[in-house]
């Protein structure tokens, strides 16, 4: 990552307070790119039986990580707002992982960023959750 | 013929609450985002206070886009919950005394989930109600719509799909 983007990624989560309530972590932002983690916590358990994450806290991780891939777009301006997030879940994320987000900018127009993201624990080979969604490009 | 006595009201009202505050008490992630629920007979309306660590844009500011899709999600999630368990409750086969203990039945999955966002959401409270449109033996479908200030203009809408416990999963 180029110091600009350090930076970037640095302040990233430090200026969303809900982000940041979740402790999630921005790993890598390139252009149209963007890595976010989340390290297993508690307070955030859905299904207090087997200890397994709450989908809104996935739904959340996918959102921020999404909106900062638009974000970093080349043709995005300014910021962006979500137009519709759709998530898949394929699997309960394993308890006390940390769940990781990549999400890829893959079309943007002069008005909307279309986003794709995938998550994942521990183990690569099989997502815990996709993700499709639309943001706004808002016009410097 | 003569019909049995009602239940006094009260009996009826502390089952009910004790019930749903089972539901809601043993899940973590709806107590991190202080959400409660408001019932009335049946029907339940979702309640998300405000808070500053809700927020995803400070500058307007504005709700995170996260927060509002998991508080759909917890809305969706407790509201089929709620009618699958309704006549269990009702003829008391569920204990609420086992329930707050933790001894919860399993509860639905969630298959997907997609949120239109209609308006940015403000810094005040929030509420939501969900619609289950079906609820068969292994697969429901609900809707849920969430707004502030104003019933009429929801700022968030969403649907999505759960997979049902099995019946012999308790």
């Amino acid at each position: 990552m180029s110091v600009d983007k350090t930076k970037i990624a640095e302040q990233f989560i430090g200026a969303i307070p809900h982000s940041q309530a979740l402790g999630m972590e921005l790993t890598e932002i390139g252009e149209g790119t963007a890595e976010i983690s989340m390290p297993y916590d508690r307070r955030f358990i859905g299904d207090p039986e087997t200890g397994v994450i709450h989908g809104g806290a996935v739904s959340a991780l996918m959102d921020t990580c999404c909106g900062a891939a638009a974000m970093s777009h080349p043709k995005n301006p300014g910021t962006t707002a979500t137009i519709d997030l759709r998530i898949d879940y394929m699997r309960p994320a394993t308890p006390g992982q940390t769940i990781r987000t990549r999400a890829e900018c893959y079309h943007i127009t002069r008005s909307v960023a279309f986003v794709r993201a995938r998550a994942m624990d521990d183990d690569d080979s099989r997502p815990v959750a996709t993700a499709t969604g639309t943001f706004t490009v808002e016009a410097k | 013929m003569t019909r049995p006595r009602p239940e006094p009201v009260q009996v009826v009202k502390q089952r009910r609450d004790a019930a749903l505050n089972a539901l809601i008490q043993g899940v973590p992630y709806i107590q991190f985002l202080g959400i409660e629920f408001d019932r009335r007979g049946d029907e339940l309306t979702a309640v998300m206070p405000f808070q500053d660590r809700l927020i995803g844009n400070p500058l307007l500011p504005a709700l995170h886009g996260g927060a509002t899709a998991a508080f759909l999600e917890v809305t969706a999630i407790i509201g089929l919950s709620w009618a699958m368990l309704w006549d269990r409750i009702e003829s008391g086969a569920l204990d609420p005394d086992e329930l707050a203990k933790g001894n919860l039945p399993r509860l639905p999955k969630t298959i997907d989930f997609t949120v239109d966002y209609l308006r940015s959401g403000l810094p005040r409270d929030a509420y939501a109600r969900a619609h289950v449109a079906r609820s068969g033996r292994r697969y429901a479908s609900v809707k849920v719509e969430a707004w502030q200030d104003n019933r009429a203009r929801p700022f968030a809408q969403a649907s999505g799909h759960f997979l049902m416990p099995r019946a012999n999963d308790g």
